[in-house]
């Protein structure tokens, strides 16, 4: 532990972005907005670089921290703001504000036109403030800080163009869909508090819990396991709080990017991987942290198949490869998880920004069905959305090929054999869904409405540049995590292990073959898009109509929305609206209201009549008065002499 | 020589008399010689306990007593006969207009 203040920083630039744009953005025009908010998460992302720098000279497995002040000191409870930035920290750090800032650098260009510019930069700001706390944080609580400002920030730029009371209620829903996840995160602090208080060990910062992590009893360890993994499911949409992040995508593009794709979605990720300590003692949490993966890997992307919006099918896919991280950490392999956050945050955000430019090119469109034949238009666009998509269906060479293949191994050899066939059977999936939507909106015959096609345009240099650093990212990215033994080996996985550990590795013929298994899975994917879209377009209505009852689940995204709709919402809008609004309201609540007045006016009636006006009954009263205080100084005298 | 305890009897009677004439009587000039009554019953007290403690401080507080009861019932009788001007009576149950 090395003690580094320069920390600090990282926090303070974006605060200062928040502070600037909350006051003085409404003034300062466009120009400085956009400089300031860029800047700063830029400046924190040359500090991320720096503390890195730092951090391989020490010895591996070593850490920077510092300490921003006390917090709650409640009898022998000592926790502390305290920063600690080790090999995992530094993994998310700068990929929060390295893909951030490109982000905020695109923002530039596609908010332009927007009028509210100065409250975007707040909340994005805000939101690569709360990212970098939930990411630096030495302990849950600070962590839990993070936790609920990345929470905060999704919330009101879901609801960014809050006018539109659609998107009000899904910023809503996004909301109300995480605080459900936070509540099992609280009380899973709650049981870890109440565990480690029992061993004399007060505090919560994460060194001090891996160490006393053996004494926590195992059913506690699971149960508490288990409920910050519901906030974890909450947080990064998996299976069964997923709900919230496809109706996430009504928020502007970049935010999909940044926070629904590249970072904040993966914050459930990282702390499972950040807890693997606790983890890993309970078996059963673990494999309810790789069945949930898995299942929410495989049962979003046939979601995918079906859908038409672009944004939305890329929502299904990024809940989709999050279930592949959380199969990753489920059987062990966190390193490759934290990995895939890292060239899924490249190719992901790549992907939406790309979507976004598509929808700056054609005002707004969303719907495929209206897109089409567009490569010629938007060629920087193309090319660049080309490399992502080829990076997310994982084919070899590309950056997400390394990290799904480091999952799907660790699947593998952990001996998860249904779920390595689950995750295999995904990644053709993956392959079909993406390059559909690929070919959908690049190739084909152009579907865009007539009046859209004159003011048809590539972005501008801001938005576009991003896009290539992004594209470059996502087709070299993957390099820094190769398979043990070849050229420079797994440096990222042997960067982590110290922090993380490291999953059983496949002997070298048998790892090959299972990345063949794969490449070859998402290959066929891609092939069957390229027969689906390009050479029969025709091909896919006629399944469609063929499975019309398997197309129509898909479509609908499995009926999950009317099912809670139907089990959670309704059964609590009656409670609150009858129960609680007619019942309790209208009896206790008002009674308790208009009773206080009732009983202050009618007292008063009573009271009132004693001024009869008759000033001998005041001399009256008076008299008894002055007697009865003349018994008392008697009484008194007799008694105490 | 009489002992104190009888003038401070007789003062307490004089007072009784004095309180009940001002809460069982009507007429205001009765209530008012009633309250004549009551102060110079404490007048009596006053001076009777001065003589017994051998100090003349109880007279000279009679004499501010009876220096404040002459300005009380110049005051007194002026609202009197302000009030019978207006309401053509000295009836105190029929001057009650300040009431709930």
């Amino acid at each position: 532990m090395v003690e580094f203040p320069a920390l600090t920083l990282m926090l303070l630039l974006p605060a200062l972005g928040v502070v600037f744009n909350l006051f003085l953005g409404g003034h300062a025009g466009r120009a400085l907005v956009n400089m300031v908010s860029v800047a700063v998460v830029a400046a924190a992302f040359l500090v991320g670089l720096w503390a890195f720098y730092e951090l391989l000279t020490l010895p591996a497995g070593s850490a920077l921290k510092t300490t921003l002040w006390s917090w709650i000191y409640v009898g022998r409870l000592k926790i502390d703001l305290g920063l600690r930035f080790d090999a995992l920290a530094a993994v998310m750090t700068l990929v929060v504000s390295g893909v951030g800032s490109l982000i905020h650098l695109y923002s530039c260009g596609y908010m332009g036109k927007d009028s509210d510019y100065a409250r975007f930069f707040a909340y994005m700001n805000l939101f690569t403030l709360s990212m970098l706390v939930l990411v630096l944080a030495d302990n849950m609580l600070f962590m839990f800080i993070g936790w609920e400002g990345v929470g905060f920030c999704s919330y009101v730029l879901i609801a960014f163009w809050y006018d539109n009371a659609q998107f009000a209620y899904n910023g809503r829903k996004a909301f109300v869909v995480n605080r459900i996840g936070d509540a099992g995160f609280l009380l899973g602090i709650f049981a870890l508090v109440a565990s480690f208080a029992s061993q004399g060990v007060w505090t919560l910062d994460f060194a001090t819990m891996r160490e006393h992590v053996g004494g926590v009893s195992p059913v506690v360890a699971t149960v508490a396991a288990l409920l910050l993994f519901l906030g974890a499911t909450g947080k990064s949409a998996q299976i069964p709080l997923y709900v919230w992040l496809p109706d996430a995508m009504v928020g502007p593009t970049p935010v999909s990017a940044l926070i629904h794709a590249a970072t904040m979605v993966t914050a459930g990720v990282y702390m499972v991987a950040r807890l693997g300590f606790l983890y890993q003692t309970t078996p059963a949490a673990m494999e309810a942290v790789a069945a949930i993966g898995g299942l929410t890997a495989f049962f979003a992307a046939t979601v995918a198949l079906a859908q038409s919006d672009i944004k939305r099918v890329l929502a299904y896919s990024t809940i989709s490869q999050i279930g592949y991280m959380f199969l990753g950490a489920g059987v062990g392999a966190f390193g490759a998880a934290v990995f895939h956050i890292t060239t899924h945050a490249f190719f992901k955000a790549l992907l939406f920004l790309g979507a976004g430019s598509v929808m700056h090119a054609l005002g707004g469109e969303q719907e495929m069905s209206r897109m089409g034949g567009l490569r010629r238009k938007l060629p920087v666009t193309h090319a660049t959305m080309l490399v992502a998509t080829l990076a997310i269906t994982a084919i070899p060479g590309f950056s997400g090929f390394f990290s799904k293949d480091q999952i799907l191994e660790a699947a593998y050899v952990s001996g998860h054999y249904w779920l390595w066939a689950l995750a295999v059977f995904t990644a053709g999936l993956t392959g079909l869904y993406m390059f559909r939507l690929f070919f959908l909106t690049f190739y084909g015959t152009s579907r865009v409405e007539a009046s859209r096609l004159p003011g048809l345009h590539e972005s501008p240099a801001v938005m576009t540049v991003p896009l290539v650093i992004l594209a470059l990212l996502s087709l070299a990215g993957g390099w820094i995590g190769l398979p043990a033994g070849l050229l420079w080996g797994d440096r990222i996985g042997e960067f982590l292990r110290p922090i993380v550990g490291q999953a059983k590795a496949a002997p070298g013929a048998q790892a090959l073959m299972l990345s063949a298994i794969a490449s070859i899975a998402a290959v066929i994917g891609l092939a069957l898009a390229l027969v689906f879209y390009v050479a029969a377009p025709g091909l896919p209505a006629l399944i469609a109509a063929r499975f019309a009852a398997l197309y129509r689940i898909l479509r609908d995204k499995y009926y999950v929305d009317e099912l809670y709709d139907l089990l959670v919402t309704r059964p609590l809008f009656f409670l609150a609206d009858f129960a609680l609004g007619r019942v309790v309201d209208s009896y206790a609540i008002e009674g308790l209201v208009d009773g206080a007045g009732a009983a202050a006016r009618t007292g008063a009636g009573a009271v009132r009549r004693v001024e009869t006006g008759n000033v001998q009954h005041y001399a009256l009263t008076y008299l008894c008065g002055a007697l009865a205080v003349l018994a008392y100084c008697l009484y008194y005298s007799i008694r105490h002499g | 020589m009489t002992p104190v305890s009888y003038y401070l009897a007789l003062g307490a009677v004089l007072f009784g008399i004095g309180v009940a004439g001002v809460l069982i009587r009507r007429n205001l000039i009765v209530i008012f010689m009633s309250i004549e009554v009551m102060l110079n019953a404490v007048n009596l007290t006053l001076v009777a306990l001065g003589r017994a403690l051998g100090s003349t401080d109880g007279q000279v507080m009679v004499f501010f007593v009876m220096t404040v009861a002459a300005a009380e019932a110049a005051v007194g009788l002026a609202i009197i006969l302000a009030a019978f001007r207006s309401r053509h009576t000295v009836n105190a149950d029929e001057l009650n207009l300040m009431r709930w």
